[in-house]
Order: C-alpha cells, then sequence, then structure tokens
C-alpha cells in the first residue's frame, strides 16, 4: 500500500505481550500515526501509555477527544470510552452501549477509521478471547483498506484473529516477529 | 445504507421540521447511532426512514431518544464522586442554599447519587437540583426512580469506592426486577427538558455538572455551551465535566481553577 495514513491495532487477552515486543522494533521516523485499542479494565488509565511509552521511540499519548491524528505518535484508546475517527481526521469518544461487552470496542475504531481512510488504512487484529474486531475488518475491506491479523498459531488466545480468518479475506497474516518491520515497511513504500 | 450525505439530509429536516439542531454534534459517533436506529428497525429503505422520522411524531421522539447516547450509571468514576463528598459539597454547605444544575441528566443514576451524598451530609433540604435533559422520555423515566435490581450490586460498590459508608441498600426497596429509591431523594430534585444547543441560562448555580454529554459535541458546540455554563454560575461556584472532557480550550479558562486530578474546575475571576 503507498501512502498509508494510519494503523489501527487491536487487541485483547493476550496482546499486551505482542505490543511490547512490536514496539522497540518500530522506526521513530513512521509517516503514519499507530492507534491502539485494547480491551482493559476501567480505572488504570495512565498505566498503559506509561507502560508502552519505555517500550518505543514514538511518542505514546492517550487520546483527548476532539485531538488531531499525526504522524509520529501512537495514540492509546482510554478506558470505558469508544474511540472513533471523524471524517477531518481527529479523534471523538463516545459512551454508548457497549458492543461485544466491549467498551472500548475494536470494531467502533475500525469502522470509523475504515469509511475516513478507505484505501489508506491498515488494521491489525492481534490475540483475543471474544470476536471484538470482525466485523471491524470486514468493514476495512468494504472501504478498500488492508485487513491484517497476528498468526492464530503465535496468539496466547487465538480465538480473536481465528475468527477475523474464518469470516473475512485476510491480506496479511503475521507471526510476532513479523509484525515490527511490516509497520516499517508500509512507511516506506 | 445510510451515507454521509444523508445523515446531513436528516439533521436537516429535524432543525427545519422541529426545531431539534445537531448539526454541531460530531459526526462519527451521530451516524453510529442512525445507522444502528435504521437497522435495529428493519427500515426499508432511506426514504421511508425519512418519512416516518418527518410525518410520524412518537417515532420523531423515539428517534431523538435512541440517536442520543442515554447510557449512564450511579456513583460513575466513584474518585470523582468522592471529591464532590470530600472537597466540593462541604463548601457549598456553607451557603443558606444550594442550587446545582446537572445538565445532561439522561434517566437519572446521577441525580439520585448527588441527592444521596447530600442528604448523608444533611445538606439536601435546602438544595434544589435542577435536573435536566433534551429528551422528554428519558425524563420520565428519571422521575420514577427505578433502576434495574441487576445494577445494584455495581452502584453499591462504587458508593462505597465513593466514599459512602451507609448500607447502600437502605435507600431502595426491590420491585420485582425494579430497584425504587426513596421518594425523599426525589423531592429535591426538579426534572425538566432543557437543549443546551439552543435554550438559554435559566438560573444562577453554584455547581454545574455536565458529564460525558460535551464529547458529542463539536469545538464550536462545545464553546458555545459551555459560555452557557459560565453565564450561568456563581462566582466561586464549581463545574464538573466527564473524566475525558476539558475547558482548556475555551476562552474564559484563565477566570478557572482545576481542583488538582478531577475534571472540576471553580470559577475564581
Amino acid at each position: 500500500m503507498e501512502g498509508c495514513k494510519a494503523f489501527i491495532i487491536g487487541g485483547s487477552a493476550g496482546s499486551l505481550d505482542v505490543l511490547l515486543k512490536v514496539l522497540p522494533v518500530l522506526d521513530a521516523a513512521l509517516r503514519f500515526p499507530i492507534v491502539i485499542v485494547i480491551h482493559r479494565k476501567h480505572g488504570t488509565d495512565s498505566l498503559l501509555p506509561d507502560l508502552l511509552s519505555t517500550r518505543t521511540k514514538l511518542k505514546v499519548k492517550e487520546v483527548d477527544e476532539k485531538e488531531e491524528l499525526k504522524a509520529g505518535f501512537i495514540y492509546i484508546a482510554p478506558s470505558d470510552y469508544h474511540l472513533l475517527i471523524e471524517q477531518d481526521g481527529t479523534f471523538s469518544l463516545d459512551y454508548s452501549e457497549k458492543v461485544n461487552y466491549s467498551r472500548p470496542a475494536i470494531d467502533v475504531t475500525f469502522q470509523t477509521a475504515a469509511e475516513v481512510y478507505r484505501d489508506k488504512l491498515v488494521c491489525l487484529l492481534l490475540s483475543g478471547s471474544n470476536s471484538d474486531g470482525v466485523n471491524g475488518l470486514k468493514s476495512v475491506k468494504e472501504w478498500g483498506g488492508l485487513a491484517a491479523i497476528q498468526d492464530p498459531a503465535t496468539a496466547q488466545v487465538a480465538y480473536m484473529p481465528a475468527q477475523a480468518q474464518l469470516k473475512v479475506a485476510i491480506d496479511r497474516v503475521l507471526k510476532i516477529q513479523q509484525i515490527g518491520e511490516f509497520i516499517n515497511l508500509l512507511s516506506n513504500s | 445504507m445510510v451515507s454521509d450525505e444523508q445523515v446531513e439530509v436528516l439533521l436537516s429536516d429535524l432543525l427545519e421540521q422541529y426545531g431539534y439542531d445537531f448539526t454541531g454534534y460530531s459526526r462519527a459517533s451521530l451516524k453510529r447511532r442512525i445507522l444502528r436506529l435504521y437497522l435495529l428497525d428493519k427500515a426499508v429503505s432511506f426514504g421511508e426512514f425519512r418519512y416516518k422520522i418527518n410525518n410520524d411524531h412518537a417515532y420523531f421522539k423515539r428517534f431523538v431518544e435512541q440517536i442520543t447516547v442515554n447510557v449512564t450509571e450511579m456513583f460513575r468514576d466513584p474518585a470523582f464522586f468522592k471529591k464532590l463528598r470530600d472537597e466540593v459539597l462541604p463548601m457549598l454547605g456553607t451557603y443558606p442554599f444550594i442550587r446545582i444544575w446537572l445538565a445532561g441528566c439522561s434517566t437519572g443514576e446521577e441525580a439520585y447519587s448527588i441527592a444521596i451524598i447530600l442528604k448523608e451530609m444533611n445538606l439536601l433540604h435546602k438544595t434544589l437540583i435542577y435536573a435536566t435533559d433534551l429528551n422528554p422520555a428519558v425524563l420520565e423515566r428519571a422521575a420514577q426512580s427505578m433502576f434495574g435490581l441487576n445494577h445494584m450490586k455495581q452502584y453499591s460498590e462504587n458508593y462505597i469506592l465513593s466514599g459512602g459508608t451507609e448500607d447502600f441498600s437502605k435507600y431502595y426497596t426491590a420491585n420485582y426486577s425494579l430497584a425504587k429509591f426513596d421518594d425523599e431523594l426525589k423531592r429535591k430534585i426538579i426534572f425538566s427538558t432543557h437543549n443546551l444547543v439552543s435554550d438559554h441560562s435559566f438560573n444562577e448555580f453554584q455547581l454545574i455538572l455536565c458529564r460525558n454529554v460535551l464529547i458529542y459535541f463539536d469545538r464550536e458546540l462545545q464553546q458555545k455551551v459551555l459560555n452557557l455554563f459560565d453565564d450561568s454560575l456563581e462566582d466561586l461556584g464549581y463545574l464538573a465535566l466527564g473524566t475525558k472532557e476539558t475547558i482548556s480550550f475555551s476562552e474564559f479558562s484563565k477566570k478557572y481553577k482545576r481542583l488538582d486530578v478531577e475534571k472540576i474546575w471553580r470559577k475564581i475571576g
């Protein structure tokens, strides 16, 4: 894909370990923003960005509402809100019903991003134990974006990426050690 | 199914037909809500959906109720309510009469939460809580003071984390699947419609709470609503917003001082 505008990662149980391995590999000069939506317990807000920022040269921050997406940043979805992307390339937050028993729901971020970035979007679904993200990947494909998953064989909990593989025409199946390189290459193409 | 252009068509219909202005709402969330309702009600076509909203008043009411987010809970973000209990309300307690505005109160869970704290502080008798929402249907539910019994375990935990020391269950009686809260709590709450987009200031308050409402508005509308709050807040009054909301971009933020970590600001200038 040429001119990728955003790379969004969704994950649940077993995905934090993957992020901790992938982030150190990432190029500090990535030309698109990375957005991370992972399921976590409400009330542990500041811990995740702090933890992740120790592993990367990119700037890590929890999303503020109405914030503009910028290259060079890794954005973390706040706990207990859905994270949406607006047509003008800003984030918005939403406290509506849980989706797939989850808030933030990966589906919501994937789906809203799909309509905004269309064929300039890559979404990656990691390890997890429910099927959140699967419908989102479907939308990504419908709008011309690229759908990737963590190889279920390498996932601590294979269910989520396996469900995606079953229901969506996945473009890339990546082992953990391939993910960082895949992202860096996207930035150079 | 419903395109961005069609969303705009509906918004201009609502404004022309009913005087409800949603044009300052953030679109991604709004479009998701509209699409959700479209699927939920199995609309045959956009044309039919639009016709029904414009011509069937009962359906219009349902539409407004469904596209606005009405998810709320009692003592949500317990640390916030602890701050109210420990710092803000004791200060308000020094006034002879306390006026609180809860804007965007939805089904009323926060109004009853605040009433419970005030009652425990022996301040409820000299307080009036104006709980407003644009949506008449949610206000009717709020006024019934009945919430799902299945939520009580969570609410009781929140209550304790927010500094409550009573037995939470003493505030309600179980009635089949519902918990009916004491009428005494309700006596000092006035539920009333108010539209933050189009209605004006209607009183002066010492505390205004509006949590997780501004996130649905664009910056321009956020500023407009913050101005409305500023006009409605007495000097040294408090403004409380949701965990992810801020006044920092606003023209008047210099007049306000934040109480450390919680999203509560005091009007100082």
